[in-house]
């Protein structure tokens, strides 16, 4: 699977070409350098560090949860053990992999240089939020050095604050603090997308990886709070029991899901929104075409944003909200289907008369289209009341949002990552190696959860430690494909890790992109530009990029 | 849509024999299967619709066939075409969802009430005639069953996946479901909501009987006192008689033939009297005062069990006329049990 004909890669001739002398990595020296940085560059890497090291943290706790799902009887581990393995998991992926993942990485290091800027609006608030992230995780590391936790990832009252013993404040002031993470990071993209486009970069030529981030943004700025007042509230009703959820103080344990699912619902799509953007940025570069319906595309990201703030009460259809308020957020829950569907149909059509060539960001891509199309029909699925009473709180639930959550949203970051790493790193990765993990991650996904929604339907419920014998084959299955994706997910660590002392080469644009960040060094300088850009052309124009290029060669000539 | 029966059927026998699908043990579950079937068939046209444009434009359209590709802005009438069409075919899912959960969460008025306590980490059943079960309910077939559920601890969820069935089971409110079985035998009831260590030994199971079966069971499994005579005890022993006594000069209004009317309260509000009210007007009665009445009753928080509110609320609902509190006052002066009264049993 070497390169082919079919490949797109212009690679600088590799027995000259050397890394510029010059670039934001070796711009300064030390480990101080890095740890008091301005430079969003170099603290997406430190993101990109972290983030990684959380994630299989997370990893790990799945793999255990999986291994110990082979057998019905609860073997491997005790049953609370087990629990906090699975709030473990949900906590660590959620709010310190997922949430985090593509804007505070990927978009940390390229969305200010697709828009022309040197650097975000507030680099110290930047550095900032990373350090939050990292206080943030510390304790939630703490709350499982000193035992765990145990309850799930919602912590749902009144069991969290009354029936458990475990470190229910310590994780809870962590999740507290890497939100404040995330709404600097928010804020940060909204000021910048507003005031530093350079000139000429008005905002229907944004690059749709921007439009979509922006819409993420204001869930984070707008959510996060909420998610933050609700943990405070947790926290006081625990320690001095201040009574708002609980109902022998005449609290309503109803409220917490309203305030919980507020946030957590457009938290989803704080998640899968920045994915998308990849998504757009990575099928219309490999077809080297706009994006079919560019304005549909950069809209629908908005009006996702928009509906996601209305319809968290689906979180709710079987607790006894009344029957109307469900038929409302049903009807409001289909309707948030819809521009995803637009979405998928745009991103197809990106590639009708294109000039398609299948670079691993593209295998990738196209993994998220599939595994994104059946997590949102599921998701058609779960919005639909009725079968939701049958199908919400087992496995079916697990199968769909992990389809959404890992099937998009690691997919997306995936090919994300490999997308910019020569821009990153200025080298390329082995491009057998890494097409054959994004096989091996869809093929290993599939297996997975594809047997969960079975499983789901069958009536197994979600976080169970032991379950009836009946359920077993479909579990063998899921766990033998969670070691398949488990390989999937290594590779990568290890060829990229690889590539950063010996891959080839880069060059500045080995994709042929339009991205202004693909009209400047590999690695970038730390001020990204020597001279701010004019932008006269529109987003993914690759006509203006082919004539460029004629130009160049004619001066050079 | 319309599928004919024959093969309907065939369908439905081979999916049920396999192990790919949960038992059809309710009148509810055919026609969640229904909308469940209907929903896998335009998830997999979805799923080729999609999967065959992205390899048809891939394979079509790559870099050897055609090196030079071809700007094209965005066509407004293929946009509104994938725009309107999915949206119809969600709305048509909207409607039948919705038309299905007002089926499974309005339960027929001829439901036969059972009282189900949830609790860290079983299931408590109590039948009106008095029988309680742990982790296991019985039921008869062909007749509608509501359930009449709240926890006593945390979130607690009740789920009868061969039935089709689900509802949150919450502490400080009642949540009822109901279901009709239609086979004999036996089936999970699952607690579906995390609810700590044990979560996933909170399983008991249903055994659906045939009528004269239950009826056997029934007499079997009788402990003598049914829920209301329980309560009435539980009434007595409280000392709930000294004020609601049900004569004129009584402290408490009578309670005779207050379930299911119209209240008035103090503060000018107007009220419908139902288990959740008797039992909130139980717990924290000084905000449910009763119009003509000093706000004088103590709280009763703390001091009885879910059981025990079950039991007074389905004493007071036996309530329908002035005599039946007369003679629990008269019993409880005179110290003696309360005698058997037919026809408290809710049917």
């Amino acid at each position: 699977m070497s390169a082919t004909s079919s490949t797109i890669v212009n690679l600088p001739d590799q027995t000259t070409a050397t890394l510029p002398k010059r670039n934001y990595i070796n711009a300064e020296d030390g480990m101080l350098s890095w740890l008091l940085t301005g430079d969003h560059k170099r603290i997406a890497i430190l993101y990109l560090i972290s983030i990684t090291f959380f994630f299989f943290i997370g990893g790990a706790f799945a793999g255990l949860i999986r291994l110990e799902l082979l057998t019905p009887q609860p073997d491997l581990v005790a049953s609370d053990t087990y629990n906090k393995l699975f709030s473990m998991h949900g906590i660590v992926m959620i709010f310190l992999f997922l949430v985090p993942s593509v804007p505070a990485t990927i978009g940390n290091f390229v969305l200010p240089i697709m828009i022309g800027a040197k650097d975000l609006a507030f680099p110290k608030i930047n550095l900032l939020s990373w350090y939050l992230y990292w206080i943030g995780g510390l304790f939630t590391l703490a709350a499982l050095v000193l035992g765990g936790v145990d309850t799930g990832w919602t912590f749902t009252t009144p069991l969290s604050t009354h029936y458990l013993n475990t470190h229910v404040v310590t994780a809870g002031l962590g999740v507290f603090i890497i939100g404040f993470s995330s709404i600097f990071t928010g804020l940060n993209f909204i000021v910048t997308i507003h005031r530093m486009r350079a000139p000429g970069m008005t905002w229907f030529r944004l690059p749709l990886f921007v439009w979509s981030n922006y819409a993420a943004s204001i869930l984070m700025v707008l959510g996060t709070p909420v998610l933050a007042i609700t943990l405070v509230l947790v926290v006081l009703e625990r320690t001095i029991g201040i009574g708002v959820f609980d109902p022998t103080k005449g609290g309503d344990p109803l409220l917490f899901q309203h305030l919980f699912w507020f946030y957590s619902h457009p938290a989803v799509y704080i998640m899968i929104l920045p994915g998308m953007g990849v998504i757009s940025e990575v099928i219309s570069t490999f077809s080297r075409k706009r994006v079919f319906g560019y304005t549909a595309v950069a809209f629908s990201s908005v009006a996702i944003a928009l509906f996601a703030f209305f319809v968290w009460a689906h979180h709710m259809f079987i607790m006894g909200v009344s029957n109307y308020s469900a038929l409302v957020f049903s009807l409001l829950t289909m309707l948030v289907a819809v521009p995803s569907a637009i979405k998928v149909f745009n991103w197809s059509f990106t590639m009708q008369k294109g000039s398609v060539t299948f670079e691993t960001p593209m295998l990738y891509a196209f993994g998220f289209l599939g595994l994104f199309t059946i997590g949102g029909m599921t998701g058609v699925f779960l919005g639909s009341l009725g079968m939701d009473i049958h199908l919400t709180e087992t496995y079916f639930i697990v199968a769909h949002f992990h389809f959404v959550m890992v099937g998009g949203m690691l997919m997306a970051f995936l090919a994300g990552i490999h997308f910019w790493w020569p821009k990153m790193t200025g080298r390329m990765y082995p491009e057998s190696l890494s097409k054959l993990a994004a096989v091996t991650t869809f093929i290993g996904f599939n297996l997975t959860f594809l047997p969960q929604f079975v499983l789901g339907y069958l009536g197994m419920p979600r976080r169970y430690h032991a379950y009836p014998p009946e359920f077993q084959v479909l579990n063998v299955l899921s766990t033998a494909g969670a070691t398949v994706l488990g390989v999937g997910y290594l590779l990568p660590l290890l060829y990229l890790g690889w590539s950063l002392k010996y891959g080839a080469i880069a060059g500045n644009n080995p994709w042929q992109a339009t991205g202004l960040e693909w009209q400047i060094q590999s690695p970038p300088l730390t001020e990204n530009f020597i001279e701010t850009p004019v932008v006269d052309y529109e987003a993914y124009d690759y006509e203006w990029l082919a004539n460029k290029t004629q130009n160049e060669v004619t001066t050079v000539g | 849509m319309h599928i004919s029966p024959v093969l309907w059927q065939f369908l439905m026998k081979w999916l049920t024999s396999s192990a790919l699908f949960p038992r059809e043990a309710s009148t509810i579950a055919p026609q969640t299967d229904a909308l469940y079937f209907f929903l896998l068939l335009i998830t997999v046209i979805g799923l080729v619709l999609v999967g065959g444009l992205v390899f048809g434009f891939a394979i079509r359209y790559r870099q050897e066939k055609s090196p030079v590709a071809e700007q094209i802005e965005g066509s407004t009438l293929l946009e509104a075409t994938w725009t309107i069409i999915p949206l119809a075919l969600f709305l048509i899912c909207f409607v039948w969802g919705a038309l299905l959960y007002f089926r499974i969460y309005n339960p027929p008025t001829n439901a036969m009430n059972i009282y189900i306590v949830g609790k860290q980490w079983m299931w408590k059943a109590e039948h009106p005639g008095g029988q309680h079960e742990i982790n296991a309910l019985h039921v008869p077939m062909g007749q509608p069953i509501q359930l009449t559920m709240i926890s006593q601890d945390v979130f607690h969820s009740f789920s009868i996946p061969d039935f089709r069935v689900k509802r949150e089971v919450i502490p400080g409110r009642y949540s009822t479901v109901w279901f009709n079985a239609t086979t004999p035998g036996t089936y999970h009831i699952f607690c579906t909501q995390y609810c700590g260590t044990k979560h996933s030994g909170m399983i008991g199971e249903v055994t659906v009987l045939t009528p004269d079966d239950y009826k056997k069971w029934t007499e079997n499994s009788t402990s003598g006192m049914s829920l209301a005579q329980n309560g009435e005890r539980l009434f007595a022993s409280m000392g709930c008689n000294a004020c609601h006594s049900g004569s004129a000069a009584a402290r408490g209004p009578n309670l005779a033939g207050v379930f299911g009317s119209k209240l008035q309260l103090t503060n000018g509000s107007e009220v419908l009297v139902n288990d959740a009210y008797l039992r909130d007007a139980i717990l924290n009665p000084s905000q449910h005062v009763t119009a003509g009445f000093a706000p004088i009753m103590p709280t009763y928080q703390g001091q009885i069990s879910e059981e025990g509110l079950i039991d007074l609320v389905e004493y007071i609902k036996t309530l329908q006329t002035n005599y039946r509190v007369q003679q629990t006052l008269t019993t409880s002066e005179s110290n003696q049990a309360a005698p058997i009264t037919p026809g408290v049993v809710k049917p």
